[in-house]
């Protein structure tokens, strides 16, 4: 009998998330329509003041205060291989939850502005070109089609890869040719 | 069992306590044999646990501490004297008590499984078997056997028992004879004298031919306890005033007596005299009666009376009020626990987290409005805050010790692996340090003793070899410093031997064939990965967690790991560990309009970055500081080279210390002592040296806290990257 119910609930909420999943939040990072699926998003913060963390990349902006936590931004634009954004008035951080060894680590992700939640049909989504496009193959879900343009569906889990990010890569190439300048000891 | 009742889970958690405390004073038993403390401890959890389990009707439990128990009690009577064998017996006891406990626990009513049972069988053929009772003669028969003889041959009066006498006037009349109790005392002892006193004898025409007027005293030597003396006079004692002073020699047997009484609980002075013999229960009942029965203004107390009525002497009872005394003072100590659930005390030190920052957050504005009046206020809650903070990180502390004491089972079941001789010396165990610090250190610690066991020390044979002592010592020891915790663990085995490191090293391309390293340099790449001069990896270090994985750990930790070592001589590991994780004393500066922490218990002094004093130029970044060579590091310029940077007027030099290793920061603000509130930076930033957190400031904003070790370090690295590996 319990499984019953449960079974259809499960149901139900499977129903209501194929409808979430068609949801898209819209956003622009270095002009560029992005998206991202409204089931990743927990929340849009507007911007204070961030913590610029020295020695990282250039795609990890900083760290912010929420609501007492220290929660990391990354720079989506530079992330995604393009110019650092300059904070504007519409600038906002599209705060997301990314899986990490199991562990629910949430980031921010600043964007230049965000538009609106796109309803996308399943018919309107396309798989992603095999190249073509100037962002990484991976970090691309899908295709979306919105009226005559086409909007890039980003699967967050790859673009803001915790693992990938703590690798602090670019920074260590890039130390490297200053390397001789801070001398100590 | 589908949930565990709140009575079971307290039992599981006091088996647990108690098993640990067994198996503590087991160990401590191995070097003192004669510990009557440990003993009695070892008793106690047995009796306990036997006592417990057979409330909740776990009979093989109860069955099987039974035996152990009255083994525990023979030994504790000193019938039976305690061995290394008997030892080991008893720690195999007491992991198959927590094994049968834990069966008990999970699979209620079922019966113990074949295996246990004959485990638990062979236990107990051990524990009475014949090959293990041995041991001198029992201390306390041996005692009294001295005693007879010395009670047979003497007639000193000093040694004999003084009994007191006085009948009622109705004596006669309800059938008593007095002489045929003085008959019957013979046949326990020996009548030295009897002296009769008639002091309510009236004038003879007064005299009632029917009523006893008669008290005795009788020197009786005896070996008999004052118990069977008294019960001679039994059907007496309604119509006689009794009183029984024990001999002389006795005294001193009484004394031993109470200090040889477990400390286990309070126990009223009345009650500890009978416990040793030195009254009898209707003695404490009379007198008790007495004493209530006086309605005078101030009752005296037991001792006093006791002594105003010569029952007993003087001696024993101060030994006696003493000993309560001793064993109220534990008992106070004791029940000053109480046990809290450490989410609990999570919880209280985050909202304490959140009430400094809140606090801050108060303060700014205070001072940004320049409410005068409420200064004050606020300086005083900032101070009880700051009492607060202190207070609740406190509740966390825990001293190290008990972690070091669980080493003490490690080497005794390894070093008996082994078939080495290693002994176990801590120092320092009271040093505390925050609770969650010393949960994480435990691997580290047992992965660096375990290695210490292992590599470090030799064979007995090869030890005579040497020259040293047969056994091995391994030592622990624990002291703070400048804020932090120093833990080291040493040993006098054979030592590092620095050019197998080097060759290793060469071999696995950590260093270059050419590379000139001073020895301790030498000996930290021990903490590099894939360095292991052990050729063949024996059951205990081949786990797969080597000393990159301990060096990992700690620093993680925020805390260091370096070595130091004598070829031949020993080694020497030290660990230096933040107290707390999660609140610190910060001191907070500002370069290039980012503010930054550094922990207030590194930095030695602030000093004006003056031009005129110093040589300052873009080349040379040292300073000459009162004659020493002091490093410096522009953390605007390090932090963010990539950048043109304002030069202010006047910077600031701020000196840390780490260890030895001394630096300057130049800053371009101080801003002070400031409480830190220390947020992890999260999974992102792991790889990530210099940073050691982050905090949430008054005015809302983060400031990252500086990791003063891993930034020098990162320095380092900068100059010479093949240095910088072994200098971590």
């Amino acid at each position: 009998m319990n499984q019953l119910i449960h079974k259809k609930d499960n149901n139900r909420t499977e129903v209501m998330a194929q409808d979430q999943l068609r949801q898209y939040l819209t956003f622009q990072a270095g002009n560029e329509n992005l998206a991202i699926s409204i089931l990743d998003v927990k929340e849009i913060i507007e911007i204070n003041t961030i913590t610029d963390v020295p020695m990282t990349p250039d795609y990890i902006r900083g760290v912010i205060n929420l609501r007492g936590n220290v929660v990391p931004v990354i720079d989506l634009s530079a992330r995604l291989g393009r110019q650092s954004s300059e904070i504007s008035k519409r600038s906002c951080i599209v705060l997301v939850q990314v899986e990490y060894n199991e562990d629910a680590q949430l980031l921010g992700m600043l964007v230049d502005a965000v538009d609106e939640i796109l309803e996308i049909p399943e018919a309107n989504i396309m798989p992603p070109p095999d190249f073509g496009a100037d962002i990484r193959t991976d970090f691309i879900q899908a295709m979306g089609r919105v009226g005559d343009e086409f909007i890039i569906l980003l699967n967050i889990n790859r673009v803001l890869s915790v693992k990938e990010l703590s690798q602090l890569k670019q920074v260590t190439d890039y130390e490297g040719g200053h390397a001789n300048k801070e001398v100590l000891n | 069992m589908s949930e565990i009742n709140p009575a079971l889970e307290t039992f599981s958690q006091e088996v647990d306590e108690l098993l640990t405390a067994m198996e503590d004073a087991l160990l401590v038993l191995e070097t003192t044999p004669d510990d009557a403390d440990c003993i009695n401890s070892i008793f106690r959890a047995m009796h306990t646990i036997k006592g417990s389990s057979g409330l909740f009707g776990f009979d093989d439990v109860v069955a099987f501490t039974h035996e152990a128990e009255t083994v525990l009690d023979k030994v504790r009577n000193g019938e039976r004297a305690i061995d290394a064998e008997l030892i080991s017996v008893l720690l195999a006891c007491k992991d198959h008590t927590a094994q049968i406990i834990q069966h008990t626990f999970f699979n209620e009513g079922e019966p113990l499984p074949e295996e246990l049972q004959q485990q638990g069988q062979a236990l107990i053929a051990q524990l009475t078997g014949s090959s293990l009772v041995v041991g001198g003669m029992p201390t306390i028969q041996q005692e009294k056997a001295d005693h007879f003889e010395v009670d047979v041959n003497t007639t000193d009066s000093s040694d004999n028992w003084v009994i007191s006498l006085a009948f009622e006037p109705d004596a006669l009349r309800n059938g008593m004879d007095p002489l045929s109790f003085i008959r019957y005392l013979q046949t326990l002892g020996k009548i030295i004298e009897v002296v009769i006193t008639m002091p309510t004898l009236p004038r003879i025409e007064e005299m009632d031919p029917e009523s006893c007027y008669l008290n005795f005293k009788i020197v009786f030597n005896s070996s008999a306890d004052k118990k069977t003396i008294e019960d001679v006079f039994e059907f007496a004692e309604d119509d006689c005033d009794i009183t029984i002073l024990p001999p002389n020699s006795r005294q001193e047997h009484y004394l031993q007596l109470l200090a040889d009484l477990p400390e286990d609980q309070l126990k009223r002075l009345g009650e500890m005299l009978i416990e040793i013999g030195a009254l009898t229960e209707k003695e404490v009942a009379n007198i008790l009666n007495e004493q209530r029965d006086e309605d005078k203004e101030e009752t005296k107390p037991l001792g006093e009376m006791l002594l105003e009525k010569n029952i007993l002497q003087q001696p024993v009872i101060e030994q006696a009020l003493k000993k309560q005394e001793a064993v109220k003072q534990k008992i106070n100590k004791e029940s000053n626990y109480i046990r809290v659930d450490a989410a609990k005390l999570g919880y209280l030190i985050n909202l304490v987290g959140e009430l400094v920052i809140s606090g801050a957050a108060m303060r700014l504005m205070v001072d940004k409005h320049g409410l005068s009046d409420v200064d004050d206020v606020a300086s005083t809650m900032s101070h009880l805050v700051e009492d607060i903070r202190d207070t609740a990180l406190q509740l966390r502390m825990v001293q190290i010790g008990e972690t070091f004491t669980r080493f003490q089972r490690v080497v005794h079941d390894v070093s008996k692996e082994l078939g080495k001789q290693i002994q176990l010396q801590i120092t320092g165990g009271e040093s505390e340090l925050d609770k969650t610090v010393v949960e994480k250190i435990n691997d580290p610690l047992t992965h660096l003793v375990r290695n210490s066991l292992d590599h470090g020390i030799e064979t007995p044979a090869e030890r005579m070899r040497a020259g040293k002592p047969e056994k091995g010592t391994i030592q622990l020891n624990a002291y703070h410093d400048s804020g932090r915790i120093v833990i080291q663990i040493s040993d006098d085995g054979k030592g590092l031997d620095s050019e197998r490191i080097v060759a290793k090293a060469i071999a696995k391309g950590l260093i270059k064939p050419d590379q000139v390293l001073s020895q301790s340099e030498i000996y930290n790449l021990i903490f590099e990965p894939g360095l292991s001069t052990k050729e063949e990896a024996s059951n205990l270090s081949g786990r797969g967690v080597g000393m990159d994985v301990v060096r990992r750990n700690i620093e993680a930790l925020r805390g260091s790991v370096s070595v130091d070592s004598e070829l031949g001589q020993g080694t020497t590991v030290t660990i230096h560990l933040p107290l707390t994780l999660a609140i610190i004393d910060g001191f907070m500066v500002e370069a290039q309009n980012e503010r930054y922490i550094i922990p207030l218990s590194m930095v030695e002094e602030c000093v004006e970055m003056s031009s005129e004093e110093w040589q300052i130029d873009e080349v040379q970044h040292y300073v000459n500081l009162r004659g020493q060579v002091l490093p410096y590091l522009r953390l605007g310029d390090f932090f963010h080279n990539n950048k043109k940077h304002t030069r202010v007027q006047r910077e600031s030099l701020v000196v840390v210390r780490f260890g030895e290793t001394k630096a300057g920061f130049v800053v371009d603000e101080l801003h002070g002592e400031n409480q830190t509130v220390i947020k992890p930076l999260g999974k992102l930033f792991e790889n990530l040296n210099g940073i050691g957190g982050a905090t949430v400031l008054g005015s809302g904003d983060v400031a990252l806290i500086l990791d003063v070790q891993g930034l020098i370090q990162h320095a380092k690295k900068r100059v010479n990257p093949a240095l910088a590996l072994s200098l971590a």
